[in-house]
């Protein structure tokens, strides 16, 4: 066992030279590292957010509300096509089925000789979907229809479809987002997908969640609607009449505005927003400009309804209803309403970046400031050296000479593990702080098994070059199977855990393998080296 | 320098008649912990019930509890917990999950921003976890226990014999209930690190069993005339050494992660720190000890004829 060949030594040698080689550009700043010529290593490892200071925040595409919204769509349009001529009879329509949990459109045809019709006609509202770029599944459905022999008509979201929808919801929203975090220019956001319906943001150095926040849970679904010219305004709960909506006034408490259901501009017809000073007046207003056909829809309207308001309506409150001076024509106007500098440049990012498809909800939201950051930085990095300082002194009271070999192969360990860190890009929390300083006793464990061992074979009155041998080979499987217990607890922990837990598992995962190759490779090839040169008659344990 | 020797060569210490002492200590402890569980129980934090906890420091020397309770119990936020940690300067704030939704969680953090001004306190942290969230983490982190049992013992029944393996969960499961008996006494929060510590000690447990499993398997295969209980307290002595060293560098490194490793990490370290000692208890007291219980010698098909060259230990009955 103290036999090495050349080409083992030297391939032990090189891991070390390579792995601190790796670990060279975390003592640099990101920026000095990223200047340096490219076939130098550049990985480091990444701090936590519990190390940086940040927000964390993990959405959730509503899909309750989704599905609602879309039945409540399906349920307008299913009234209109049996509405053409020659018209198909029903009765007890409802949007949501009482008999089951499950969210609904049905009704009943009245007349049996129209159940033909009615199919042709419902039938393209199952709105195919197209084969999806994104890997969803070719040809879904979005809704499933039965009609059964008794003229019960039965809407229901496909599952399958559902699956799809959710799929490109989750896609759109990510880039969406990542355009509003963008605008902002101040963070430099992680947005990762998490399981189907999830979206996890991650703003280091942010303290304050609350503007995040707004700009990312807002749908931003910006509509123009014009007004009812008899009864503009109504009490918020009045019921539409025919082709109207009741939207709420955004400031006035308990007022809501009758508007035209239609709406004449969607959010998406909008090129361009920005936040600017009012000449008149000196108040904060949104300036837009529409795309071509949003400028010529708009002008035309304009330039019909001259005196009388519309209303611009942002996620279902009316937050401006101006009246319309002169028809306005080149496709560009301003947004009034009580804006701050602040909160017209929040509301020009999200017209700018588009709606989200979909109402996304905060499900775990966490905040470390950067002063506690700070603290634990400091902390952890005093732990480590204390650590490491009081293990080297109990090894090498404890077992001299071989004692100083063993610090050698821990410090070796350490490089490692920061190594396969800064390869694998790897997060750095505190509790992976903790993993890498509990590393270090796993790590003189397997010194200590191969140690007593031989203090054992010693005793024994063997030889001390069998002492030594029998040491090492002896302790082997001990070390094996007791780092892999450790290891499989490791692995659980991983699968358990989110942010810093799961840094703390990666620590400790990575420490225990590399442990393995530092404790038993490279204290047995000290030993060895040193044996060769001083050729001990005793064992100085 | 001659090395510091802290456990004396040739240990010959008659453990398994303390096994006597430990079954009364080891059930009283369980038993303890289990009153405590279902009486008291653990503080169980946001993570798996939901809800939100805010972290301040006063920017004074200390901060009043009493008045911080007052203050936020006059804002009818539900249940709210007031409690230091660490120092006498830093407060731990929790809010119930307030009904209503995102918003609601939101308008809470809000009240307590105005109630506590930022000119008296320093806010470190915020979480939010929403009744979901908090729901999936407690399934996992049950489940993440329950795989790392499994997986262990099925490490072990693989690498041993069946006996090894229920020994070994045996002690597995002591350590835990001990675990969760101290998050009951110190009344801790219990959350995602608390799992992560109690995880963490199992393995180490299981290690420090492990070592001396490996020991008494060779012990068994060397003497195949010695009495199983001798083989046991034989094993169990020629580790000892080992036992301890280890169990006093994991006992350096929690200490050094306790002193100076900052607040954040303080419960967890403490905790393990409670379990470095549960499980080196148990890995000598219960792990091997318990397999006495069992057969573990397959009947001699040939009459012991090869002799050892080594001088076989007496140990003390």
């Amino acid at each position: 066992m103290l036999q090495f060949s050349r080409l083992a030594m030297v391939s032990i040698i090189s891991v070390i030279v390579l792995a601190t080689v790796v670990v060279i550009p975390n003592l640099f700043s990101k920026e000095t590292v990223d200047g340096w010529p490219s076939w130098m290593p550049k990985q480091q490892i990444v701090l936590g957010l519990d190390l940086q200071g940040g927000v964390y925040l993990l959405y959730e595409i509503d899909r309750e509300e989704y599905v609602t919204t879309k039945l409540q769509g399906l349920a307008t349009d299913v009234r209109s096509v049996l509405a053409e001529a020659p018209r198909v009879n029903y009765e007890s329509f409802s949007s949501r089925a009482a008999v089951t949990q499950s969210q609904a459109v049905q009704f009943r045809l009245t007349d049996a000789t129209q159940l033909e019709t009615a199919r042709r006609r419902l039938e393209p509202l199952r709105n195919q979907l197209g084969t999806s770029i994104l890997g969803g599944a070719a040809g879904n459905y979005e809704f499933d229809l039965t009609i059964g022999a008794d003229g019960l008509v039965r809407f229901t979201y496909s599952a399958a479809g559902l699956e799809q929808r959710i799929n490109e919801i989750a896609q759109q929203s990510i880039e969406v987002i990542d355009r509003r975090i963008n605008a902002l220019g101040t963070v430099e956001p992680s947005i990762q997908r998490q399981g189907v319906d999830r979206i996890l943001v991650e703003a280091p150095g942010l303290e304050d969640p609350q503007r995040l926040q707004d700009l990312i849970g807002q749908t931003a679904e910006m509509t123009f609607h014009l007004v009812d010219r008899s009864t503009p305004t109504v009490a918020v709960g009045t019921i539409a009449p025919e082709g109207k909506i009741v939207v709420p006034d955004a400031t006035q408490a308990g007022v809501a505005w009758l508007l035209d259901a239609n709406a004449l501009i969607r959010g998406d017809q909008i090129t361009r927003a920005q936040a600017t000073l009012d000449q008149t007046n000196g108040a904060w207003v949104v300036a837009f400009g529409l795309n071509t056909s949003g400028a010529r829809i708009f002008g035309e309207v304009t330039s019909a309804n001259v005196n009388y308001p519309f209303a611009i309506v942002l996620d279902d409150t009316v937050i401006s209803a101006p009246t319309i001076q002169s028809a306005i024509l080149g496709g560009s106007g301003q947004i009034t309403g009580n804006f701050t500098a602040q909160t017209a440049n929040d509301l020009a990012i999200l017209l700018r970046a588009g709606a989200l498809p979909a109402k996304l909800t905060v499900i775990e939201q966490r905040t470390v400031s950067a002063s506690l950051g700070e603290d634990s930085i400091r902390a952890g990095a005093i732990a480590t050296i204390v650590a490491l300082v009081w293990i080297a002194g109990f090894m090498m009271i404890c077992y001299g000479l071989l004692g100083a070999f063993s610090v050698l192969a821990l410090i070796a360990q350490n490089i490692i593990m920061l190594g396969i860190l800064s390869l694998l890009g790897a997060t750095l929390t505190l509790p992976g702080i903790a993993g890498i300083v509990l590393t270090m006793a796993m790590a003189v464990d397997a010194n200590v098994l191969i140690y007593e061992r031989m203090r054992e074979e010693a005793r024994a009155g063997r030889p001390v070059v069998v002492a030594l041998d029998q040491g090492f080979r002896r302790a082997l499987a001990t070390i094996v199977d007791s780092h892999l217990t450790a290891l499989i607890a490791a692995i659980a922990l991983f699968w358990l855990g989110s942010g810093p837990i799961r840094g703390f598992a990666v620590t400790l995962g990575i420490g225990i393998l590399s442990t393995l190759f530092t404790a038993y490779l490279i204290t047995r090839l000290i030993v060895a080296i040193w044996y060769r040169a001083r050729r001990p008659k005793a064992i100085p344990l | 320098m001659k090395p510091l020797r802290l456990v004396p060569d040739d240990t010959n210490l008659p453990f398994m008649s303390w096994v006597k002492y430990r079954t009364p200590v080891s059930l009283f402890l369980i038993v303890v912990s289990f009153v405590l569980f279902f009486t008291v129980g653990v503080n169980v934090g946001i993570d798996f019930v939901g809800g939100t906890a805010i972290e301040v420091q006063a920017r004074g020397e200390t901060a009043d509890v009493g008045q911080i309770r007052a203050q936020l119990s006059a804002l009818e936020l539900g249940e709210v917990q007031v409690q230091t940690i660490d120092d006498a300067r830093t407060v731990l704030i929790r809010i119930a999950t307030q009904p209503g939704g995102e918003e609601a969680q939101q308008r809470a953090i809000d009240l307590v921003r105005a109630t506590l001004s930022a000119d008296e306190y320093v806010y470190r942290s915020t979480s939010v976890v929403g009744p979901r969230v908090s729901g999936e983490l407690a399934t996992t982190g049950f489940w993440a226990v329950l795989l790392t049992i499994v997986g262990i013992m099925a490490y072990i029944w693989l690498r041993f014999e069946w006996q090894f393996a229920i020994g070994a969960v045996a002690t597995l499961v002591h350590d835990a209930i001990l675990m969760v008996g101290f998050f009951a006494v110190t009344q801790i929060d219990f959350n995602l690190s608390s799992i992560a510590a109690i995880l963490t000690v199992i393995g180490y447990s299981l290690n420090d069993t492990v070592v001396i499993f490996d020991r008494i398997r060779e012990v068994l295969r060397k003497y195949k005339q010695m009495p199983i209980r001798d083989v046991i307290n034989l094993a169990t002595n020629q580790t000892l050494a080992r036992t301890i060293m280890t169990s006093l560098t994991l006992l350096l490194s929690l200490g050094a992660l306790y002193f100076f490793g900052g607040q954040v990490i303080r419960s967890f370290t403490a905790s393990m720190i409670w379990g470095v000692f549960i499980a080196t208890a148990s890995s000598i007291f219960i792990g091997g000890p318990l397999l006495v219980y069992f057969n573990l010698r397959p009947p001699p098909a040939t009459p012991s004829s090869r002799k050892e060259e080594d001088t076989l230990p007496v140990p003390q009955a």
